[in-house]
């Protein structure tokens, strides 16, 4: 294999690896704020209960999300020296942006709410909490602010080839931006609605009817419920929103070779790019014109239009769009039904049942599954180009020796693989842990209005 | 202001303030990779101990490097590749070691008695391979990113005394955030420290003027040289003090107690002025000067006026951060 493949596996691993924690605390710093303001607000136990649990899953997520950036932010300089060079001058400034807003905010106040709420005030505890919510947020909104504009670039100008900016408010607010950002926000909610309503189902399922595993229970699915119409809608949106400014994208994720009416939706087949047609394909006929199109007759793009006069073929790779993209929208389908079944149920009978239980604790991951297929969709969907019509993937790369590249690579999977192992066997001991030993806080701490007292910082093992 | 040269003065603001990112990261970062080093040194309960003097500042710790390698990527595009490229490796095994011991931090606390050493020994791998990766890393860029053997082995020799400047501040600060027995046993590693540090930064003085005629010019013609005179007589006072003040240590009623590691701030600091002296006005030594690495200036005002604002917001709350966690170190609840 060569260079600029290792190093965009290397790359993809990376985010890959990293795209998981984030999804996780965003929105659930917003959670731990909600658990947080019930708390302050009616004195109630059970959210206090929710919060210290969850606080730990933050405090996990967290420092993988943490680390896994901080390789993330060096991959452009060993791997990508020609991404900086070029666009460096648009790049820049946005990812600076991320670091002064966002990552001090999330990391300087982290100590607070993790480790601080028997130091200051109920008040100035809730605070940190909203800012590191808050600065999660804004690290999700730069960083796709970036993404973003590598797909629909505008606001510059080529000088020497180079790219230098000439208007930051096109820039930032560039034509797929604001779908990408809720579409990513959006999938955030859902994976920690999944997250908490499955280790909630596995608490309920070793016997733990807890008033805070079940509050959190109907919390996550409750959360669910309300999302996913949204997402589904944000998802039709930022779909039509692609099919604007880059159509080979949508061509290849529909698996459409020939422009014209009438396409069929295609629910399954195999691409085969050498003959440049479909095998085995099963489809519903007008389907894409109707749902791209919302018209029977629509005209919908395909992948022929996208070859160059010579043969150079100038869309995406054709069969991992059209899987990543069918694994994302079934899944969104299946949480769409999992979170409406569970929530009737839950509302209607105050309790869930058996059958539900084991749905949802393999759904726990149901979220990372479903962000992943859509980053991949997304990010496929853009080559050849890292920046769309403006610097291709293999004119960034650095001239490495692939050797060198293959051993990081190995080096890094083998990390992530046991990572990801220790991560999901730590949270899933964590939640029976807590079901075996219900939490108990002693009187008094933490009850709002009440003030710190350092003294009271009682000597006991961390976690 | 009306004749203020941005575009000539923003890459020079810009070198700077990466200069001040990379020596905050250095002492703070230092101190609790430092730790990590020392931490097979302590027992059981003092490894706790040692985790709960730093759990609540790594984090912002580490945004530290990022804001630094950021503002390299950001200011100094074309730099930070050579610079990552050719220091390929070394940075491949400061990530793992970031990674390994970042998270190791977490698990250490949250998975069973059983399984709890060999996250201990995770936090101490990922902390030691950090330290010696950025060391090797300083070391190869002080000969100009050469790599040659003798350049590796330099590198390789720093990288020894990197790690044991770290394992120094990181005991420095124990000093100040323990007491009793682990308090005492700190001193101990501050001192066994020391020396390896005293060597690293002599070997680091000895060889950048030796291995170029434009630093030895810098730092040897004349008058430069009385001007620059203080700096290592500053730095060769310091050690000594601390060296003699260490021996006392604990004092009665812990008087003292931040002393080392003020003094050993100030080591570094140094240090890097003199580094920076050496090396100005090239990004990467001998190669890529300050201005010629520089992005466009239109993006970099738009970044300095951020920071402007921004930066002093960061120190005051991270002052505050740790002022709430300030005086001896308890064990670390969530609740």
């Amino acid at each position: 294999m060569d260079a600029l493949l290792l190093s965009r596996i290397q790359f993809a691993a990376n985010i890959s690896f990293h795209i998981l924690f984030p999804t996780i605390t965003i929105a659930l710093g917003w959670l731990l704020l909600w658990f947080r303001l019930r708390f302050n607000r009616t004195g109630d136990q059970a959210y206090m209960d929710a919060y210290f649990f969850w606080v730990k899953v933050f405090a996990l997520s967290f420092a993988m999300g943490v680390v896994s950036g901080i390789t993330m932010s060096f991959q452009f300089g060993t791997n990508w020296p020609g991404f900086m060079e070029r666009v460096g001058n648009i790049a820049g400034p946005l990812l600076a942006y991320e670091v002064l807003t966002a990552f001090f905010l999330e990391a300087v106040f982290l100590g607070i709410m993790l480790f601080g709420s028997r130091r200051v005030s109920a008040r100035v505890h809730t605070l940190a909490t909203f800012l590191v919510a808050f600065g999660t947020t804004m690290s999700a909104f730069w960083i796709v602010v970036l993404n973003s504009w590598m797909h629909t670039p505008q606001g510059f100008e080529m000088r020497e080839g180079v790219a230098h900016a000439t208007d930051w408010m096109a820039i930032i607010f560039n034509p797929s931006m604001p779908y990408r950002v809720t579409h990513v926000l959006l999938a955030s909610g859902l994976t920690v609605a999944f997250l908490v309503a499955g280790l909630s189902a596995l608490r309920w399922l070793v016997g733990d009817r807890a008033r805070g595993t079940m509050m959190a229970l109907r919390t996550g699915l409750t959360l669910g419920a309300i999302l996913i119409p949204l997402q589904i809608l944000a998802g039709d949106m930022h779909g039509l929103n692609t099919l604007e400014h880059q159509p080979q994208k949508v061509a290849a994720m529909e698996a459409n070779w020939e422009t014209g009416p009438r396409v069929p939706l295609i629910l399954f087949a195999i691409p085969d790019e050498e003959a440049r047609e479909n095998r085995y394909e099963i489809g519903v006929p007008g389907g894409a014109s109707l749902i791209l199109k919302h018209h029977l007759d629509g005209v919908v793009p395909g992948l022929d239009d996208f070859v160059a006069e010579d043969g150079t073929v100038l869309h995406p790779p054709v069969a991992p769009l059209f899987f990543a993209f069918r694994i994302m929208v079934g899944v969104g389908f299946a949480m769409l039904f999992v979170a409406w079944a569970g929530s009737w149920m839950i509302w209607r009978r105050g309790d869930i049942n058996r059958p539900l239980a084991y749905v949802l604790v393999p759904m726990v991951l149901s979220g990372w599954v479903a962000t992943l297929a859509g980053w991949y969709t997304t990010e496929i969907g853009r080559q050849p180009w890292l920046v769309s019509g403006v610097l291709k993937t293999g004119d960034a790369v650095a001239a490495l020796p692939p050797s060198s590249v293959g051993i990081t690579l190995a080096a890094y999977l083998l990390v992530y693989a046991a990572l990801i192992l220790a991560y999901l066997s730590v949270i899933i001991a964590l939640a029976l842990k807590a079901s075996k030993t219900p939490h108990e806080a002693p009187p008094g701490i933490n009850d709002p209005g009440v003030e710190p007292d350092p003294a009271m910082a009682v000597a006991t093992g961390r976690g | 202001m009306a004749d203020f040269d941005w575009a000539l003065w923003l890459p020079y603001i810009f070198a700077a303030l990466m200069g001040i990112a990379i020596l905050v990261y250095v002492i703070l970062d230092g101190f609790d990779l430092g730790i990590g080093i020392l931490s097979p040194l302590a027992d059981d309960t003092q490894k706790d101990r040692m985790v709960s003097a730093i759990g609540p500042f790594w984090d912002a710790n580490e945004t530290w490097l990022v804001l630094a390698v950021g503002l390299l990527l950001v200011a100094f595009p074309v730099a930070h590749g050579v610079i990552l490229t050719t220091l390929y490796f070394p940075v491949a095994v400061l990530l793992i070691g970031l990674i390994l011991r970042g998270v190791a931090f977490e698990f250490r606390a949250k998975v069973s008695l059983a399984a709890k050493p060999a996250w201990n020994r995770m936090f101490f791998a990922g902390s030691l391979m950090s330290a010696l990766a950025q060391g090797y890393m300083l070391g190869s860029y002080v000969l100009g990113l050469d790599t040659g053997w003798p350049a590796v082995g330099f590198a390789a020799l720093v990288a020894v005394c990197l790690a044991a400047a770290y394992a120094a501040i990181g005991a420095a600060w124990l000093i100040h955030k323990t007491e009793g027995a682990l308090q005492v046993k700190a001193v101990a590693w501050l001192r066994a420290s020391l020396g390896l540090v005293a060597l690293g930064m002599a070997a680091i003085s000895l060889a950048t003027p030796l291995a170029s005629a434009r630093i030895w010019d810098r730092w040897l013609g004349f008058p430069e040289t009385l001007v620059l005179a203080p700096l290592p007589i500053l730095t060769l006072g310091l050690f000594l003090w601390l060296w003699r003040l260490s021996g006392k240590l604990p004092l009665e009623g812990d008087r003292m107690n931040l002393a080392p590691f003020a003094a050993l701030a100030g080591i570094f600091a140094l240090g890097f002025a003199g580094l920076a002296w050496s090396f100005y006005p090239y990004v990467v030594p001998g190669r890529i000067t300050i201005t010629e690495a520089a992005s466009a200036t239109e993006s970099l005002a738009i970044i300095l006026a951020g920071t402007m604002f921004v930066l002093p917001v960061i120190t005051g709350y991270s002052i505050w951060a740790y002022r709430i966690f300030g005086g001896k170190a308890v064990d670390l609840r969530y609740d």
